[in-house]
């Protein structure tokens, strides 16, 4: 189960104007914007469950993402997951040691699984399987097990052919399968999908939505996915999450927001204007 | 422990498929090892009274120097590291059970090993043959020779300590291309990347053997030819152990302040 109670996160984004006389000035003075990234998110997911977190760009999704695997610390908040407290931060404003934190990283990672579509976490020189060998000892993978789950996800990602090469050489679409199989192996309880089909063709978002829909099936795993693809969450999202600057706006089911014959993009457009948010 | 001699295996394989890096490595190193050693000489005829090595000892301590650059230089970087930092490609590191300290540590450990690795043997061999006054002779005694290998390990354990804080400070100012220049000067000219420390003048000289640098190349180079040996010898090593614990503790202090702060920017 993970729950978030009141997390917030702002940014200091330096400003300027344009021009070379405001980038000498800003060389002794510089102007700071502070952008509340997010406000006061709570909410709670069970096991087993698949959830939707969707939004405009720059709403806060990927700040939630990474607060929940580990790796941005929040201003303020509680994240909870599976009785083991991630972060529990004071605010800044009372507390007499203001911004004290608990931190568990490392004990906190070892149970999730995370994909960010943008980037990639197989070393890119060496072939496939050589970072899976790699990710086993990092994890501290029993050999039984890692043998078992390598073979259950070369099956239902189709690698055998992939395992070999190196990952430079592999098409977005192979490699995105590759990563997603990386990120499975130490059998992680939460998986957490940030843009995993962007760039993809039809067959491999398919092969990939395919996939997680077998896995939350058949292991029980709670994905949590960010995407800007309505058919990414048509297809998998039970349950679906709207955050817009910063704040939950709905959570609720595909059919709370669906009207009639709508198309899910024209649904969500509707959405975004309903609540003030593009 | 053992993730982290995974990924020391992992870089010391990687580092040792760049065969065309090598080859070339081999001959910049060998032809600017026997220049110095020229120059060395003929500072050695204007007044051999005023020299304070051994030309032998000068002979073995540029020879090594050349041989294990990839190992001891201050100009060696892990690109992939500095990238990871720039392009945000951390934050997969950050995701797993690793310290990013300890992980840094081992890789740039192995890829400076892997690098010398395939770089030092063709050197050393023909530098073994050359005509008498250029030569790499035999060290000093057995003894000497385990104690520059002992040595050897450490100077290189205390040059990636070293270099550790510059790829920490990226995790602070974003780019660290500025203090890397400042750091990698500093570090060539006091570890005696450009000339031995034995040449500086006395009294600057004793205060740079007290600094980190010169627990770096500068001990295991000398103690081969028996340039250092005896008492300054041991206290040589005591302060690399000192320089070594003390730096690893600063560096790790520093990444966990930064894991903490870092901002993952985009998606």
């Amino acid at each position: 189960m993970i729950t978030m109670e009141n997390v917030c996160k702002s940014y200091r984004v330096a400003k300027r104007n344009a021009g070379f006389r405001e980038a000498c000035k800003a060389l002794f003075h510089r102007e700071y914007e502070e952008i509340e990234a997010l406000k006061n998110i709570s909410f709670t997911i069970r096991d087993g469950e698949m959830v939707g977190y969707i939004g405009p760009n720059g709403a806060g999704k990927s700040s939630t993402i990474k607060i929940l695997s580990g790796i941005l610390t929040p201003d303020s908040g509680k994240v909870e997951i599976d009785d083991r407290i991630l972060w529990d931060i004071a605010g800044q404003a009372h507390s007499p040691w203001p911004r004290r934190e608990r931190y568990r990283r490392i004990d906190h990672v070892k149970q999730i699984g995370v994909v960010f579509g943008q980037r990639s976490q197989l070393w890119w020189d060496v072939p496939v399987i050589d970072s899976y060998e790699l990710l086993k000892d990092i994890y501290s993978i029993p050999d039984s097990v890692y043998r078992k789950n390598l073979d259950e996800l070369t099956e239902s990602l189709a690698l055998s052919e992939l395992l070999r090469t190196p990952t430079r050489q592999l098409s977005l679409g192979q490699r995105m399968r590759c990563e997603i199989a990386a990120s499975l192996l130490h059998s992680p309880g939460i998986l957490f999908l940030d843009e995993p089909t962007i760039g993809l063709d039809a067959v491999s978002k398919l092969a990939v939505r395919d996939f997680v829909k077998k896995l939350n099936k058949e292991h029980c795993t709670t994905v949590i996915l960010t995407t800007h693809d309505m058919q990414d969450i048509e297809a998998l999202a039970s349950r679906i999450i709207l955050i817009g600057k910063g704040r939950i706006l709905m959570d609720g089911t595909l059919g709370d927001i669906r009207k009639g014959d709508a198309t899910m993009d024209e649904t969500l457009a509707q959405l975004y204007k309903s609540y003030e948010i593009t | 422990m053992k993730k982290y001699i995974s990924y020391f295996r992992m870089w010391l394989v990687m580092g040792l498929q760049y065969r065309a890096a090598a080859f070339g490595g081999v001959v910049t190193q060998f032809f600017w090892g026997f220049m110095e050693i020229a120059a060395m000489h003929a500072f050695h005829e204007s007044n051999p009274d005023a020299y304070p090595m051994t030309m032998e000892a000068t002979c073995s301590y540029i020879w090594f120097q050349q041989a294990f650059i990839a190992m001891l230089s201050a100009r060696v970087f892990d690109g992939q590291i500095l990238d990871s930092v720039r392009s945000g490609n951390i934050a997969y590191e950050l995701c797993r059970p690793v310290r990013i300290y300890d992980l840094w540590f081992s890789r740039s450990t192995a890829s400076r090993l892997s690098g010398a690795g395939l770089r030092c043997i063709p050197i050393l061999l023909v530098a073994v043959l050359l005509p008498k006054s250029y030569r790499l002779s035999a060290p000093a005694s057995a003894a000497s020779f385990a104690l520059f290998v002992l040595t050897l390990a450490l100077a290189v354990l205390v040059s990636v300590a070293y270099i550790m804080l510059i790829y920490i400070s990226g995790l602070y100012t974003i780019s660290s291309d500025g203090l890397r220049r400042l750091c990698s000067s500093l570090m060539d000219f006091l570890t005696g990347g450009y000339i031995p420390l034995p040449f500086f003048p006395a009294g600057i000289r004793q205060v740079l053997e007290l600094l980190p640098f010169a627990s770096m190349q500068n001990v295991p180079l000398r103690i081969y030819s028996g340039d250092l040996a005896g008492p300054a010898m041991y206290r040589a090593i005591c302060l690399q152990v000192f320089w070594l614990v003390t730096l690893v503790a600063i560096g790790r202090a520093l990444c966990r302040g930064a894991e903490r702060k870092v901002i993952i920017q985009g998606n």
